[in-house]
């Protein structure tokens, strides 16, 4: 019998040496870039640490619980979308429930928003509530709800959109200050906004009527365009065409008289033998035109004045 | 021999540190625990709310735990009718934490047990609160807030769109409301409400319809007016173009006779003036009219019946002319002897 049992010397040495190695395994950690560690000694809060390699107590005497505290987080509600998840509670896990609104007007819509936030007290973030997350994504609908609740369906779909958006923010801000949450909410945006989608084709129809509108009122001014600029044109033409009238008809009668004049003043000088002149002159010129002529001696008393009527045109006159 | 002693020693300490470990006479409570230590079943001291490590009597004493940070209550959606008969789904959540960890150990075991008195309790005064009010009570929250107008969207004379309901409560005054009475309520159990908050409201399921219903008559007709407003302007539209177009073409017509007339009478004043200037003028300028217009009464086709004692045939029967003439002498011509 050579087999020896070790000695209990021996056996506590190997015994120490695993534990230490142990130890030292169990004594080292590391907090990532964006991140804070918070020690718990025994359960009771002992320090903030910031990234890097630290040492903690090992056997569990000493407790890390690490944070993103750097890191903007966001909770997403209304819509389920596989984004790059920023953290483990990022998505709604009830869209179509979280998406309802009523409206202040008693009317319904839908409306998908984001919450960005950060923790900004690791503290309170982990030791005054429960699930701090959870807490600010149920503080979010009610607060989102409340301001919708205040606010018409136009408002929401609309003109009220950013309007609604700060008054969220800071109702949540408040609210979760209130819960000791340790987040704080940096910002709400509003994403798809729409009425439901059984009226969602009364609203386009309104949209559609005010394009209708203006369209059958720009026809009209069309219409007006066209007709009412010729007719100046025109109108103004006819009056320019008037004062030519005007200045032909005075420039005419002006030479006519002053025509007239010159020979008047000729005529004055010789009455009688002007007249006699002209008589003949006009005489010798029409006589010979005329087609027929019949002359008749005065003392011809026999003559039955028989007029010859033909039906040719143009008869002949006495 | 003094080596294997203080070997000795070492593990006699440390087997007495590990029983000790192992038999509970250690504890720690966490920051986020409050701790009850009972002796047999039955609590004894003051709930220990310090964190750290902490001794107690190994075996016969057991460790407690409860929490100490605020906890979540989450109701279940129900369908509630409200003071005006409709029915609304309400989905409320509260925050609550053990205050008095004692009473909440006495009468509620765990945690369980406490989330179901709270349903029955705030779910009871959430039913009897909101079958009180309203439902625009339990929607909106401010009372004194405005609607933002779209003015483009207003509805016709009696149209109320746009427009939010007046309140006299509002939401928060209700939650509160409640909260209140639950709290009288839970005391009794250890427990307190932080807050107590309506999470999400909504039409129950055949109400909706009627919602809908609504919403697409109230934009329908919205719609109606758009189309009617712009039939409308084009029909003034229409007016004004044709009145416009009656006021330049009269105004014109009315210019333009106005100038032809004047220019007519200038023309006429002219003419006068110069066929009066003395008493030959007037007869000259007859005379002279009257020859030129013989010019075109007798043409190619008239015919004439003349007298001898017209004057240009004075000289067929004599050899003297026939001036109108008084100063001239007239010669008789002498009889022919027979």
């Amino acid at each position: 019998m050579d087999f020896k049992l070790p000695s209990a010397g021996w056996i506590a040495a190997i015994l120490l040496g695993i534990l230490l190695i142990v130890a030292l395994w169990m004594s080292y950690y590391t907090v990532g870039p964006e991140s804070q560690g918070v020690v718990r000694r025994f359960g009771k809060y002992l320090q903030t640490v910031d990234p890097g390699l630290h040492f903690k107590l090992p056997f569990g005497i000493d407790m890390v619980t690490v944070l993103p505290t750097r890191r903007q987080l966001k909770l997403e509600f209304g819509f389920s979308r596989p984004s790059y998840p920023t953290n483990p509670i990022q998505a709604d896990q009830e869209p179509d429930e979280g998406k309802s609104m009523v409206t202040g007007d008693l009317n319904a819509a839908l409306l998908e928003w984001v919450v960005q936030y950060r923790i900004e007290d690791p503290r309170q973030y982990l030791f005054d509530v429960r699930n701090p997350g959870e807490t600010l994504r149920d503080l979010s609908e009610a607060a989102m709800r409340e301001v919708v609740g205040d606010r018409t369906v136009d408002e929401l779909i609309t003109i009220g959109r950013q309007d609604i958006e700060i008054e969220a923010l800071a109702r949540m801000q408040e609210l979760s200050k209130r819960y000791n949450l340790g987040i704080r909410v940096d910002q709400v945006q509003l994403k798809n906004v729409n009425p439901p989608s059984q009226v969602q084709a009364s609203f386009n129809e309104v949209n559609k009527a005010q394009q209708d509108r203006e369209n059958t009122i720009n026809i009209a001014n069309g219409e007006y365009n066209k007709v009412v600029p010729k007719a100046k044109g025109e109108a103004d033409q006819t009056i320019r065409a008037a004062e030519g009238y005007r200045f032909k008809r005075v420039n005419e009668a002006e030479g006519d008289v002053a025509a007239f004049s010159s020979v008047l003043l000729q005529y004055i000088k010789a009455p009688e033998i002007t007249r006699t002149r002209l008589y003949l002159e006009t005489m010798s010129e029409i006589l010979p035109q005329t087609g027929q002529k019949i002359i008749i001696d005065e003392s011809l008393r026999q003559l039955l004045p028989v007029l010859p009527l033909s039906t040719k045109p143009g008869e002949g006159k006495q | 021999m003094k080596k294997s002693y203080f070997a000795g020693i070492a593990i006699i300490a440390l087997a007495l540190l590990l029983l000790l470990v192992f038999s509970g006479a250690f504890y720690t409570v966490d920051q986020t625990e409050q701790v009850i230590i009972t002796q047999f079943g039955q609590p004894v001291g003051d709930p220990i709310a310090e964190p750290g490590l902490h001794f107690k009597m190994p075996f016969v004493q057991n460790v407690n735990s409860l929490e100490k940070r605020f906890l979540e209550w989450d109701g279940a959606p129900v369908a509630i009718p409200t003071r005006d008969k409709t029915y609304i789904h309400v989905d409320a959540f509260a925050r609550w934490r053990i205050e008095d960890p004692k009473t909440y150990f006495v009468r509620i075991h765990d945690e369980r047990s406490a989330l179901s008195r709270l349903d029955d309790i705030l779910g009871s005064e959430t039913r009897n609160s909101i079958a009180k009010h309203d439902l625009i009570e339990i929607v909106r929250t401010d009372k004194n807030r405005q609607s933002l107008h779209d003015e483009t969207l207003k509805g016709g004379p009696t149209g109320a769109i746009g427009v939010l309901p007046p309140i006299e409560f509002g939401r928060q005054k209700i939650e509160d409301e409640i909260k209140t009475a639950a709290a009288a309520k839970l005391k009794g159990f250890g427990i307190a409400v932080l807050d107590f908050r309506i999470k999400r409201v909504n039409y129950n399921p055949d109400v909706l319809a009627r919602i809908y219903q609504r919403m697409i008559s109230e934009r329908l007709q919205i719609a109606q007016r758009f189309r009617s407003e712009g039939e409308g302007e084009s029909a003034r539209i229409a007016g004004q173009r044709e009145r416009d177009l009656n006021e330049i073409q009269s105004n014109a017509y009315r210019a333009v006779q106005r100038i032809r007339g004047e220019s007519d009478a200038k023309a006429t004043e002219i003419y006068a003036r110069a066929y009066t200037q003395n008493p030959q003028a007037a007869e000259f300028y007859a005379f002279r009219k009257t020859l030129e217009t013989y010019h075109t009464i007798f043409t190619k086709d008239s015919t004439l019946v003349l007298s001898t004692d017209s004057e240009i045939f004075a000289l067929l029967k004599r050899a003297s002319t026939k001036i109108n003439d008084s100063s001239m002498p007239v010669e008789t011509p002498a009889k022919p002897s027979p």
